[in-house]
């Protein structure tokens, strides 16, 4: 085989920084929907099977309505995955061309992943009241099921971008002797980060849902309908919450031994130390935190449980292969600031209904819960700028820099802009779809007045707070 | 060898089910841009979304296997073609996130006004993005996609006579397939007379694609020679004359009112031309780069041949199901199923010990998770994790706790600070 003409060298780009702001825009649009894709059927299944073990048409209502929001959220989902794939070319033929045969099976198979969902959600919105109910109620499964397996996919080739492995790089620079499953799945990086991906999917799909029915009670809308509606997720957001602090913890303890530029990043940390303290707050510049407030010790004993740990600095390695500090550091701050509020709002929920066995009543708890929402995307977007900043100048750490994977293209400009304009359409249309349908008008009460537990506390809609708030 | 062409046989089957799936998706874009005004047209395109949207989602994931499948076997082809094509792959794209924001809003209205804006930059993006691949096609087959970043021209790499003509035959053919496979689902619903205008509409579709074909092949007589060649001789005329067979094949089909194999026929038509330029262009996939040389290592090969392999045993079955569903009707809005039976028991009640047991689990998970050095302790902590939320989720029982009547209506909290 000729040596050169398997390779793609690297271009000359002026537009560098508008490529990766094209990708992380693309990215941000499509995040918020893989959380959704992962968490979401699930709860819609949960509210069905309650339908069919009970009778209570309260919950096929719920499960119906649902169902359109997931199709709405789907359809928005499939074409931003779509131009997440295409970037890959479009943006980084280097990354592509060159490992594309390292890491490429797991897109494959997160192909057949994207199949079934696509399969089995066609089958289960269209087959409401068409297929047998218990046919039906399984169709749900394997989108469940394909949510999870295709985060596993996409998150185990990030987990090989930060921690690669699998392939030799030769004397002529070429990538031989592949090993495409020790590549993917022999990596012992990346299960931290589908755990904590995982939760966070769960977190921002049940915050995001419980935060529009909070919303909603705010403005006095309480019907068993949206007290079930506002239950289901955040419960499922509140199991999450307190179990990502414990597992943001363990990733953070892997990133300190196999990435410790980023950790030194995340933390402003320009020299290495032994017993390093832990910076809250502040910002980075001339190689120290100025205005943080430090915390002695607490950096060694979280990275490697010892009072005296050495820390590795930025100064391990080159100023051209240090990544930006204070992008990475607030991203991380703000993380885990929002991650830590969103857990005590967690605790707090299941504190009451421990203790009162009841639903919260103050109306301190739905505005933190509309906050939440919003928030825990902000906590989701935070996490992923710091491991995919964190990881520059590289994009397959320690192998292949961004710069040499950019495409040559000079169009990227034009592209970012109408991208931008596009995505900003895609954004009002799928507002206002979900705005249409939470509008529409509920489905009349059942004439079969024989049907028993359906809605005590008086329909959907119904005005259950307003005279005592 | 083998294994090399296998893989690159698995891209190609991708890229003719996606033509003769998706691009039959896209061509029910185009009748509904053409579809007309009043209740026909809206009959028509009414017609056209109901028989595609609970399929195309489907039908559009064929064309990220096929992309994930040649970065994956031939990464410097793929890298090649996507630099370079930037722009009307670019141009794809924008049109196929608008087909997809459109499906996301036509759930959400049934106010004709918006339904017609919806429509209307439904089909645009319908056209574009078919026009757009197939001009890629025409630029890959034309020899004008170099090997290198971004190592061909930007524009005139898709903007001659013969991509061109590509992309009005991916327009065209995609017309034409819809038109066959519509006019049999309109089968199911024969009082609307939906066949006949779909028939019609088959007949326009076939002369124009065949039109768009010989002119194609007369531009690459001069401006593609190599292609010319291909398609004239061995393998690659085989195709060309069994896509025209099939192509009469379907017409004659279709004039007798025998959809159903017309549907057959339609698609091998399609899916031979696509043969055709695979074979005209063999062993090159560019300019300079054979299969061989472009293939991935086999330790890749193989892996691509075995995850496809799985992957189809539970993806064929699962579409065949779907199909199966909607060609039957089964899907249709009008269709009503069986009624559910429901026990008559009341429902059981939440064990008491659950949010303890959920607390111990999450206790243990934790201890482990933090403090075990070893890979074992990490992965009991994460099952003690999963088990602690399926206790925790049961003890909270949301349902039960929703179905409560809001006490504070009627009592005040018992005490302490009522949330």
């Amino acid at each position: 085989m000729p040596p050169t003409v398997s390779q793609l060298p690297p271009a000359v780009q002026a537009y560098l920084l508008e490529a990766r702001q094209m990708q992380a825009m693309s990215f941000m649009v499509h995040i918020p929907l893989v959380c959704f894709g992962i968490a979401f059927p699930a709860m819609v299944a949960f509210v069905e099977w309650r339908y069919l073990r009970t009778g209570d048409v309260l919950y096929r209502t719920l499960a119906r309505r649902w169902t359109k929001v997931m199709v709405t959220l789907f359809a928005a989902g499939v074409v931003t995955g779509t131009v997440l794939s295409f970037e890959l070319g479009l943006l980084w033929p280097g990354f592509t061309g060159n490992f594309g045969s390292v890491f490429g099976l797991g897109f494959a198979i997160e192909g057949f992943s994207f199949f079934l969902e696509a399969i089995f959600l066609g089958i289960y919105v269209y087959g409401w009241d068409r297929l047998p109910p218990r046919v039906h109620f399984v169709c749900a499964l394997p989108i469940v099921f394909a949510g999870i397996l295709g985060s596993f996919m996409v998150i185990a080739v990030n987990g090989w971008m930060n921690h690669p492995q699998g392939f030799t790089v030769d004397a002529q620079g070429r990538v031989t002797d592949i090993r495409p499953f020790q590549a993917l799945f022999g990596n012992t990086y990346f299960w931290h980060e589908l755990v904590h991906m995982y939760l966070a999917g769960n977190m921002v799909a049940g915050f995001l849902v419980a935060a529009a029915y909070a919303v909603g009670r705010l403005r006095g809308r309480w019907g068993r309908y949206e007290r079930t509606a506002f239950a289901v997720p955040l419960s499922v957001a509140a199991m999450a919450a307190p179990t990502q602090i414990i597992v943001g913890d363990w990733a953070a303890r892997d990133v300190a031994t196999e990435q410790p530029v980023k950790l030194a990043a995340i933390e402003g940390l320009s020299q290495t130390a032994n017993g390093v303290a832990e910076h809250v707050l502040g910002y980075y510049t001339d190689g120290r935190v100025e205005y943080g407030i430090a915390i002695p010790h607490l950096l060694s004993l979280l990275a490697f449980h010892s009072w005296n740990a050495t820390i590795q600095g930025l100064d391990t390695v080159p100023v051209a292969d240090q990544p930006p500090v204070n992008i990475v550091r607030f991203a991380f701050q703000t993380m885990v600031g929002v991650g830590t509020l969103l857990a005590l709002l967690a605790v707090v929920y299941m504190f009451i209904v421990w203790r009162y066995r009841r639903l919260p009543i103050t109306r301190w708890f739905f505005r933190a819960v509309a906050v939440a929402g919003p928030l825990s995307y902000l906590a989701l977007i935070g996490g992923w700028v710091t491991t995919e900043v964190g990881r520059q100048p590289w994009v397959v750490y320690d192998y292949l820099r961004t710069a040499a994977a950019v495409t040559g293209a000079t169009s990227i400009p034009v592209g970012f802009g109408l991208l931008a304009a596009a995505y900003a359409a895609l954004i009002a249309g799928t507002f206002w779809a979900l705005y249409r349908l939470a509008k529409s008008p509920m489905p009349p009460a059942p004439a079969d007045p024989a049907r028993r537990l359906l809605q005590p506390s008086g329909g959907p809609g119904a005005q259950g707070l307003t005279a005592v708030d | 060898m083998i294994l090399r062409l296998a893989v690159l046989a698995i891209a190609l089957a991708g890229l003719v089910l996606y033509t003769v799936l998706a691009g039959a998706d896209f061509g029910a874009g185009f009748w509904q841009l053409a579809a007309g005004t009043g209740e026909r047209g809206r009959d028509l395109r009414d017609h056209a979304h109901r028989s595609i949207a609970p399929v195309w989602e489907a039908n559009h994931v064929w064309l990220v296997l096929v992309i994930t499948v040649l970065w994956t076997g031939y990464p410097t082809f793929f890298g090649s073609v996507f630099s370079t094509l930037a722009v009307p792959l670019f141009l794809a794209l924008l049109g196929i996130i608008f087909r997809g924001l459109c499906y996301a809003l036509h759930t959400a209205t049934e106010d004709p006004r918006e339904r017609r804006v919806i429509d209307a930059t439904f089909s645009i993006s319908s056209i574009v993005t078919p026009f757009m691949l197939g001009a890629c096609v025409g630029a890959i087959a034309s020899g004008r996609v170099p090997v290198g970043n971004a190592a061909g021209n930007l524009f005139s790499s898709w903007t001659n006579a013969t991509s061109l003509l590509s992309g009005f035959m991916a327009v065209s053919t995609g017309a034409f397939l819809a038109a066959v496979y519509l006019a049999a689902d309109a089968r199911r619903s024969p009082g609307a007379g939906l066949d006949k205008a779909f028939r019609g509409r088959a007949f326009a579709a076939a002369v124009v694609t065949g039109a768009l074909a010989l002119a194609a092949l007369g531009v690459a007589h001069s401006d593609a020679p190599t292609l010319f060649h291909g398609l004239t001789r061995g393998l690659g005329l085989a195709a060309v004359i069994v896509s025209a067979v099939a192509a009469l094949a379907g017409i004659g089909l279709v004039a007798v009112y025998r959809f159903g194999i017309a549907r057959i026929a339609a698609a091998v038509a399609v899916a031979a031309l696509l043969c055709g330029w695979a074979a005209a262009q063999r062993p090159y996939l560019l300019p300079g780069l054979t299969v061989r040389d472009a293939a991935a290592g086999n330790g890749t090969l193989i892996a691509v041949v075995v995850a496809v392999a799985i992957g189809a045993v539970v993806l064929f079955p699962s579409l065949a199901f779907l199909f199966r569903l909607s060609l039957a009707g089964r899907l249709d809005p009008d269709r009503r199923g069986p009624r559910p039976q429901h026990p008559d028991h009341e429902d059981a009640r939440r064990p008491a010990w659950a949010g303890r047991a959920g607390l111990a689990c999450w206790v243990i998970g934790f201890v482990l998770l933090v403090f075990s050095d070893v890979d074992a302790g990490h992965v009991i902590a994460i099952i003690a994790f999963a088990v602690a939320a399926l206790l925790g989720l049961t003890a909270l029982g949301p349902d039960q706790l929703a179905a409560q009547e809001s006490p504070v209506l009627t009592v005040p909290p018992p005490e302490g600070p009522s949330f």
